[in-house]
């Protein structure tokens, strides 16, 4: 029996340990904010925050994650009004959509450790979330716009 | 002219529509005779489409008593935006308050709501005139609701801001308290709807109107095909043959069962070339949850017959068609007698290019769920064409089309990858197997790369005869790649007039002996649309080859483009035989002629804000290339930089676009920067290649798209202004053809190495 608190509530799991945490969020909580994109941590698509952390929820199981703090996109705000998710908006930042919870998450927990990013910060913390729209030049402008307010 | 009986119809009867307005809002319905619009101002394609295209506000419009307006959006989403500016436009030409409009997506039914396959850069430009009728023809009733309401003359009174005004006596009354008059009255026929003026505008043109779904895309709440859930719904995976036209021998089932989870072990049926959209077949695992799934497809151990593909090899297929390209293939357009020219000319330039295979790799690989009770079947699925999968599920399952739902979420990516459907068949059948309960069928990545319909490979060889002078008197371009149409009809050696079309013989050059030819290829995998499509390969080499010939007389490469172009003037490659049947987009030529006017403009203005010509540092570059495509006119200059070690960037990226009206500038701006991006990874990483049949790349590690840090940090979009008389054309795909030969006309620039090869990969280390 695996026990973890996801969005500031426990949960527990009995079944298989290995399971990705993706699934576990998407396919037992029914939190499909997260999105599978890749499987193998190399699209950023299914990034959540474990213990405050950017984290690929595709590539760590969920016994890993006993004991521990998840923040997926549902609960990152309660109102939707993080900084971040605030700057997406003033910027039109996503077209199809699909890839920006991950890049949302990437770019929330940059912006807790690093308060005002330099486009190298910036380029160094993101290039993890793949965007097959090619939303980038407004991700970085948002990530600042979120950092300064502005 | 359009005749149209009005009827009332409680909107619970409404399928499309239930739960949607549970308050018993009352919905305009009506047993409608389509009739060509009247009075568009222009002819577009839209009704040589499947089913035609639709506009009376009785299917897109519905008024709820607390005056909330709810237009149906039947285009698919993917990122373009569409879902958000053809409402947008039914709002403005109505007068609608955009903050108490809602969208709902249309499921398929191309009977009711006309053609929406949503590929072809066609939503706006087939769709603007309709939905600017459909608008103004439900505020016309709206005003005359009110005027009958107050017994005075409809021309007493006005519609603006979601209600209605009578002016002289200072009355109001809102949409909301008008809708159930309104919608007792007849449509408008087509020659009386009064269109707004432009200068009334209040979202169309203005690019102020944020995407319906921008709200729930960034807070997880947005829900793609992936993320449908049903009671009790089983989750799939299916081991396909790794080679296109296998079957599997052998496997495992009862290793697969053995998974904790797994409920059943399932074949499905391939179906002979040529498939187009049917499952490629293989065994399916259906599970609890996805984890288990995917565990027991690893248990299976399947062996597979490869079939007549499993000797397809894309490095030996390069040799070949290059071959081929070397010799005279079917003529597709000839204009005067090039091949005297070339022989006659002082001198002639050559070159071969090369571009591989590549797959759309979109963000959500394919999904859809299906179920299927009391012989009805629903599916939800990210598909660019849900009336051609509603077809396709009712002839895979036996049953009629009205028993077919297709619910269509929003696409994670589409690029021509969802307009097939055979991941939604697939769960379909698995359904089936499972005496109809919802089953989710998954794509993982390597799925999605490794049994995808994939862009077509291709070998361009152009020769060029020049006069004494320098200038071009001969043009012999040969075009060798496989045809899409080789999914649908067997033995398809030859591209298509509408693969030909895009790029080939609509060459817009004033070259006096001009030559297209098409040397056969077969297809030995799927191939299928990828953004853009053959406008790829073919302005690759035109755009490359252009800038060649300026390096052969060195010269500027800006001014031979011009020079290549010629003035201003409509070009008509009907005029040779070969193309008598030219494909336009499938639009009137008369309505989107060869504009080379147009097509010099957007050289001049990309020239200007890029500031051609600029002193750059050593080992930078600019490169220039213009397409015409999916009748817009786009030009791109990128700046390259390439180091001592060989390692590119691209610090700055311009592009001029001309398509004609910009409903909605601002997606249209998200969709060229996206381009520049998705142009990029093309260029410079966007290669699938085969060994043995099998697909050589499984996940962004082998087959690598272009992430931030590579990015082009400014791309700037330059929209050339145009009044709504201009017709409106493709904004989805055109931003992509002239990137890869601006890129690579750069890095000639930057470095004297010239690329006729993509991707771009190593070839620039030093």
């Amino acid at each position: 029996m695996v026990k973890l608190q996801v969005n500031g509530q426990t949960q527990s799991f009995d079944g298989d340990p290995s399971m990705p945490l993706l699934w576990y969020l998407r396919d037992e909580l029914g939190l499909t904010g997260t999105k599978f994109g890749c499987g193998v941590a190399l699209c950023g698509a299914c990034t959540v925050h474990i213990d405050g952390e950017a984290s690929r929820a595709c590539a760590i199981a969920i016994s890993d994650v006993a004991g521990r703090s998840v923040t997926t996109i549902e609960g990152l705000d309660r109102d939707g009004n993080h900084p971040v998710q605030k700057a997406w908006r003033a910027l039109n930042v996503p077209q199809c959509g699909y890839c920006q919870a991950g890049q949302i998450m990437q770019a929330a927990a940059l912006l807790a450790t690093t308060k005002n990013p330099s486009e190298a910060e910036i380029n160094d913390a993101m290039s993890g979330n793949i965007c097959r729209c090619g939303c980038y030049q407004r991700i970085t402008a948002a990530i600042k716009a979120a950092a300064t307010g502005a | 002219m359009t005749s149209v009986q009005t009827v009332i119809e409680n909107v619970s009867r409404r399928g499309f529509l239930k739960g949607v307005l549970a308050t018993g809002g009352l919905v305009l319905a009506a047993e409608f005779v389509p009739a060509r619009a009247a009075l568009a101002a222009y002819a577009t394609g839209a009704d040589k489409m499947p089913h035609g295209v639709k506009s009376d506000p009785h299917l897109f419009v519905s008024i709820a008593p607390d005056g909330i307006v709810t237009i149906v959006a039947i285009r698919s989403e993917m990122g373009t935006g569409s879902r958000t500016s053809l409402p947008m436009i039914v709002a403005d030409e109505l007068e609608a308050d955009w903050s108490r409009v809602r969208v709902v997506q249309a499921p398929g039914d191309e009977e009711k709501y006309g053609n929406q396959d949503t590929d072809g850069s066609r939503s706006l430009r087939h769709h603007i005139q309709p939905m600017r009728q459909c608008g103004a023809a439900t505020r016309q009733m709206l005003e005359t609701a009110a005027a009958k309401r107050w017994g005075v003359d409809p021309g007493e009174v006005r519609a603006q801001n979601h209600e209605v005004v009578h002016k002289a006596s200072g009355r109001k009354l809102g949409y909301g308290e008008l809708a159930a008059d309104a919608s007792a009255l007849p449509t408008p026929p087509a020659d009386q709807i009064k269109l707004k003026d432009p200068a009334a505008f209040r979202y169309i043109g203005k690019g102020t109107t944020p995407i319906v779904d921008l709200f729930d895309i960034t807070t997880g709440r947005a829900t793609y095909g992936v993320d449908a859930k049903l009671p009790g719904m089983k989750y799939a995976v299916v081991a396909r043959p790794p080679v296109f036209g296998g079957k599997v021998v052998s496997f495992d089932a009862s290793a697969a069962m053995k998974v904790p989870g797994v409920e059943k072990v399932v074949t499905i049926e391939g179906t002979p070339a040529p498939a187009k959209f049917q499952p490629l077949g293989g065994v399916a695992v259906i599970a609890r949850n996805t984890w288990a799934a995917i565990k027991g497809r690893e248990a299976l151990n399947p062996t597979w017959d490869d079939g007549p593909n499993g000797s397809y090899d894309s490095a030996a297929f390069k040799a070949q068609i290059e071959e081929t390209a070397r010799r005279p293939g079917k003529v597709v357009r000839n204009d005067g007698d090039a091949e005297k020219a070339l022989a006659s000319a002082a001198k002639v330039v050559s070159a071969e290019y090369y571009i591989p295979h590549s797959a759309h790799a979109t963000m959500e690989p394919p999904s859809a769920t299906v179920r299927i009770v009391d012989g009805k079947c629903e599916a939800w699925a990210c598909v660019q064409s849900p009336g051609n999968t509603r077809e396709e599920l009712a002839k895979k399952l036996g049953l009629k089309e009205e028993d077919v739902t297709v619910h269509v979420t929003l696409l994670g990516g589409g690029f021509g990858r969802k307009s097939k459907c055979d991941f939604v068949l697939e769960a379909a059948v698995l359904s089936k197997a499972m005496n109809g309960a919802p089953v989710k069928v998954i794509w993982t990545r390597e799925d999605d790369l490794q049994n995808a319909y994939y862009h077509t490979v291709s070998a361009e060889r152009i020769d060029a005869g020049l006069d004494a002078n320098g200038k071009v008197i001969a043009w012999r371009h040969r075009s060798v790649a496989p045809t899409i149409l080789s999914i649908f009809k067997p033995d398809q050696t030859h591209e298509a007039p509408f693969e030909l079309g895009m790029g080939l013989v609509d060459v817009p050059f004033d070259i006096p002996n001009l030559r297209c030819e098409n040397g056969e290829a077969e297809a030995h995998t799927r191939i299928g649309w990828f953004r853009s499509v053959y406008n790829i390969p073919h302005g690759f080499a035109v755009q490359s080859f252009a800038a060649e010939l300026a390096k052969a007389t060195e010269r500027d490469p800006k001014a031979v483009l011009l020079e290549l172009i010629g003035p201003p003037r409509i070009v008509d490659p009907r005029k040779s035989p070969e193309v008598a049947d030219f494909w336009n987009y499938g639009d009137p030529f008369e309505t989107y002629p060869i504009d080379t006017a147009r097509l010099r403009r957007v050289v001049e203005l990309v020239a200007e804000k890029a500031d051609w010509g600029r002193k750059l540092p050593a080992r930078h570059g600019l490169g220039i290339a213009v397409h015409r495509s999916f009748l817009t006119y786009v030009a791109t200059v990128v700046e390259a930089v390439v180091d001592d070690k060989g390692h590119l960037t691209v610090p700055r990226v311009d592009t001029a676009i001309d398509c004609g009206f910009a409903a909605n500038p601002e997606r249209i701006r998200s969709q060229i920067e996206g381009a520049a991006v998705m142009g990029m990874s093309l260029a410079l990483y966007g290669e699938i290649s085969f060994k043995k049949g099998r697909v050589q790349q499984s996940n962004y590690d082998s087959y690598r798209v272009l992430r931030i840090d590579e990015s082009p940090p400014v791309t700037d979009v330059h929209i050339v202004p145009n009044g709504i008389d201009v017709p409106s054309s493709g904004v989805g795909e055109p931003g992509l053809p002239p990137f890869a030969p601006a890129l690579c006309n750069a890095i000639f620039a930057a470095t004297g190495k010239r690329i006729r090869r993509l991707p771009i990969g190593d070839q620039l280390a030093a």
